[in-house]
């Protein structure tokens, strides 16, 4: 089915419900064909292709709002799907602040955000094949120690996603991703440790080298070979970019509406005060080219925008929902997500911590005695009180300089403290993924090991 | 004939001889084996927000999933349109793995052994929609009585019934009908105008709804939730450093999923990627510990009458008085490895690859009084609750969340700890375990284990077990 079909079938869905007695409809289809390669060892270990669609309907019956999906995308299908939806409407509870968002909020980003490429569903299956095998070769050959491997990925998709509801909004739009990683095992004695290293892109030809993947993979594993555990200690902290990112997630947690109305977060009243340290400039932007957390709408139709989180250390936004805004008595931010159906939740963009002055050798430098973390394990984060514990590994610095690996060990603080002791952001920052940052430098927590 | 039991057999008009068709179609170009499983997934939730019926979902998903081996070789495609063409096209895509003459499946499946682990005559999925938006008004009521201090609760039910049907080149045949429900709350205290903390709190299984009367209600769930929340407003930052530590029963039991689960799941030992990785017989745990996965459980959340490969699950001893005894496996794993079959394959849907999983994991029951063993300990922490963990099986470093601790002085518990995450090493960690006591409890059921990309719901239990070095990550 095309596009239009697809805009097509959404819109009747809506039209369907109203029909049947819902004052409030929005429908979501989607359809997804993937493909995914595992060669492990030099041999080829899985091969997957295949595709799914699938419907989903939120109805509000005055202010009670009922959801459905399915995936059967038959006229009874649908049908069955939309009294399903008003069935259970009967049975939710009125809620004043539910709703669509008004009709002039609607619409969707003009322009190309090159968030479809041909040469993603183009790419030969031997291409794909092929491309995990230099991947995967190229970490098995940077060192007699990387004796193992858990393989290399090459995987891809291309989705479309149309979205209507009742209050006219009608829009549709297809991405394509692709990307290629690999897991190599080092060993060294007794000392066995894994990492891993990838690339993703909505373009095959955005890929970076497949050796370029492999080697940076080995690299890491290599590093991490032999680990000591450390004395607990209060202790600077360099989050390398990837860890820097998880950080970067917790933060969206705390300044995501759902957790602000509940006052659930450790950052509910805090708009407009300095919650960070002067250097700490987050954004969420939804509308830039290319990127793997662009879209042109948000899931309930409100056009994407750039969003300022934290100005230069001071709290500016929340990310808001049409209904978080509306139990703060805000406007949307346009950061609406959801699946198929249900009320939406709160998402991001391309959420990212502007890049500072210094490099990242020169932040490691500036570090006598201190932990460089590679890798954060675990969920000890809890946005409510922002107590923040997590297992960690990574690279003990001395003098500016890494002296031995360290796993085993945690380090912990609290969010807040931790966005206030941040010294110093990097010069390095990627978009990688959805999530992006720099590697930043945090004055001081605890490292517990021994 | 089975066949004609299986709902999706009788719903979708599938016969024998389409299966035989469909598996000759996916051993075309040779291949060593191939299976199809078919799934009809139904789902109902409802979540409470601010004692506001807030969201109410259902919906219904299905598909059949065709895979084929050849050697160390999967191939694998799938269809979420059931018609014989769609599914005879998804088999010659999976067919693509292997090349070289066609082979031919037995023919005359031949079903399983049949038993049910959890004969839930109505499942919940199946009633009154009335009746199951009670339950999360029930929990809210009961939250906010408990305390003045507690001022937001959410609730959320969640059902669903799954339906498999398992065909494979083998001979073999299989159909199951796997309901699963749960309520899980959390609550939100303040003292004054002072910071908030959270308690969260949940539970269900493989029943009928009349689970929450008789055997768990809401109220109790949701009285948990409020009381770990207001207890934590007295919380005290956790320490930081090696100590003893005391495990309560139930949730802890997170330790033995993270500590040995993955790293005896099967896949990575053959590939030879985890710690554990050749170390069969030798002594990997305390001579106190013995750990099983056990699918068998009735009305366990983990439980399964046949795993998502159609085999039975078993009760099966991973360590045997410290000793390595065994791996998890599935059935690509247990040829290659040449090692029965322990019905642990499992996937999230038909979209993906069945791979070895826990079911219910557990350390049994040793001798010592839970009293005497807190008794024991000078100085350490005490864990009630956990939030969730996470392990890399190749250095094999694990982690953990408590959600509810106590510092331990002088053999009493005393003022309770925020959150701490504890970090240990798979096969040293319950090298240390000193004392075992004789109160093994399984978790309340409503585990979820996330492994490449697929979740799959499980259980985890434990007695009270002293450990008597483990490091605590805390902030003081």
């Amino acid at each position: 089915m095309s596009e239009t079909d697809y805009l097509q079938l959404a819109a009747d869905v809506v039209k369907l419900a109203r029909g049947r007695g819902a004052g409030e409809a929005e429908c979501t289809i989607a359809e997804g064909d993937e493909f995914s390669v595992t060669v492990r060892m030099r041999e080829i270990e899985t091969l997957k292709e295949a595709g799914a669609r699938g419907a989903g309907v939120r109805v509000l019956l005055g202010q009670r709002p009922g959801s459905s999906y399915t995936s059967d995308l038959t006229p009874d299908g649908l049908a069955r799907m939309v009294d399903s939806a008003i069935e259970l409407a009967r049975l939710t509870t009125d809620d004043p602040f539910a709703g669509l968002p008004e009709e002039a909020e609607l619409g969707s980003v003009a322009g190309d955000l090159g968030l479809y490429s041909d040469d993603v569903a183009a790419l030969a299956s031997d291409v794909r094949i092929r491309m995990a095998r230099e991947c995967e070769e190229a970490a098995l050959a940077v060192d007699a120690r990387i004796v193992n491997s858990e393989g290399a990925s090459f995987s891809s998709s291309v989705n479309l996603r149309a979205f209507a509801n009742s209050r006219g909004f009608a829009g549709a739009y297809r991405t394509s991703s692709c990307g290629l990683n690999t897991v190599p095992v080092a060993r060294d004695g007794d000392s066995m440790e894994r990492d891993y290293w990838y690339t993703a892109a909505r373009s095959a030809a955005l890929l970076e080298a497949p050796e370029h993947v492999g080697r940076i993979a080995a690299e890491r594993a290599l590093r991490r070979l032999n680990p000591r555990k450390i004395a607990t200690e209060r202790a600077p902290v360099v989050f390398e970019p990837r860890t820097a990112g998880s950080l970067i997630g917790s933060i969206f947690d705390a300044v995501s509406g759902d957790a602000i109305y509940r006052k659930a977060s450790f950052l509910t009243g805090k708009l407009g005060q300095r919650i960070a340290a002067a250097c700490v400039t987050l954004i969420d932007d939804a509308t830039m080219p290319g990127l793997l957390g662009a879209s042109p709408f948000d899931d309930e139709g409100v056009p994407s925008r750039r969003t300022v989180v934290i100005d230069r250390g001071v709290l500016s936004s929340y990310l808001l929902n049409t209904y978080t805004a509306r139990k703060l008595g805000l406007k949307t931010t346009s950061n609406a997500a959801r699946g198929l159906t249900g009320n939406p939740g709160v998402g991001h963009g391309n959420l990212y911590l502007g890049q500072g002055e210094r490099s990242p050798g020169e932040i490691l430098g500036s570090v006598r005695r201190g932990l460089l973390v590679t890798e954060l394990m675990g969920s000890g984060v809890n946005i409510v009180t922002g107590d923040y514990s997590r297992g960690a590994a990574g690279l003990w610095i001395e003098d500016g300089r890494p002296v031995f690996a360290v796993s085993g060990v945690t380090i912990s603080g609290n969010l807040g403290e931790m966005l206030d002791g941040i010294e110093s952001v990097g010069s390095d920052l990627e978009f990688r993924g959805s999530i992006s940052a720099p590697t930043l430098l945090i004055r001081e927590m605890t490292v517990s090991g021994r | 004939m089975g066949l004609s039991q299986s709902y999706i057999a009788a719903k979708f008009g599938i016969a024998e001889r389409d299966l035989e068709r469909y598996l000759a179609e996916a051993l075309a170009s040779g291949g060593d084996y191939a299976d199809l499983f078919f799934e009809h997934l139904a789902t109902t939730s409802f979540s409470l927000d601010e004692s506001i019926v807030k969201g109410a979902t259902q919906g219904v998903s299905m598909g059949v999933g065709v895979r084929v081996i050849s050697g160390e070789r999967t191939g694998y495609a799938y269809s979420d349109d059931l018609s014989p063409e769609r599914i005879l096209r998804a088999a010659r895509v999976a067919a693509c793995i292997a090349s070289g003459p066609s082979k031919v499946a037995k023919t005359g499946l031949e079903e399983a052994a049949k038993r049910n682990l959890y004969p839930v005559v109505v499942a919940p999925t199946e009633t009154e929609l009335g009746g199951r938006v009670e339950l999360v008004k029930r929990a809210d009521g009961a939250a906010r009585a408990y305390d003045a201090r507690i001022f937001q609760v959410q609730v959320v039910y969640a059902d669903n019934l799954r339906h498999t049907l398992v065909a494979t080149s083998d001979g073999t045949l299989s159909h199951d009908r796997q309901p699963l429900t749960r309520v899980s709350v959390s609550a939100l205290a303040r003292e004054g105008d002072g910071p908030p903390q959270r308690g969260s709190s949940g539970g269900g299984g493989r029943v009928g709804l009349e689970f929450f009367d008789n055997d768990r209600t809401p109220e109790y769930f949701a009285r948990e939730a409020a009381r770990q929340a207001v207890l934590l407003l007295e919380a005290v930052p956790a320490p930081a450093g090696e100590m003893i530590v005391v495990l309560g029963p139930g949730w802890p039991g997170i330790l033995v999923h993270e500590a040995v689960g993955h790293g005896l799941e099967a896949d990575f030992n053959r590939k030879g990627v985890s710690a554990f990785s050749g170390r069969i017989g030798e002594q990997v745990a305390g001579p106190l510990c013995t750990i099983v996965d056990d699918g068998t459980i009735p009305h366990r959340r983990g439980s399964l009458n046949v795993d998502d490969e159609g085999t039975p699950t078993e009760k099966n001893v991973l360590i045997e008085k410290g000793v390595l005894r065994g791996y998890l496996q599935d059935k690509l794993s247990s040829r290659l490895m040449r090692s029965p079959a322990t019905g642990s394959g499992r996937r999230e849907s038909y979209q993906s690859i069945p791979i070895p999983r826990m079911t219910n994991t557990y350390l049994m029951a040793g001798e010592s009084d839970p009293e005497e063993i807190l008794r024991s300990v000078a100085k350490g922490v005490y864990c009630k609750s956990f939030g969730g963990g996470q392990v890399d099986i190749t250095s094999g470093n694990f982690v953990f969340s408590a959600s509810e601790s106590y510092l331990i002085e002088g053999g009493r518990l005393g003022p309770p700890l925020r959150d701490a995450t504890l970090v240990g090493n798979g096969p040293e960690a319950l090298k240390w375990v000193s004392m075992v006591g004789n109160d093994l409890q399984l978790d309340l059921g409503v585990g979820i284990c996330g492994k490449e990309g697929q979740s799959v719901p499980v259980g985890v239990g434990i007695p009270t077990v002293r450990i008597d070095r483990m490091t605590v990550g805390g902030a003081a």
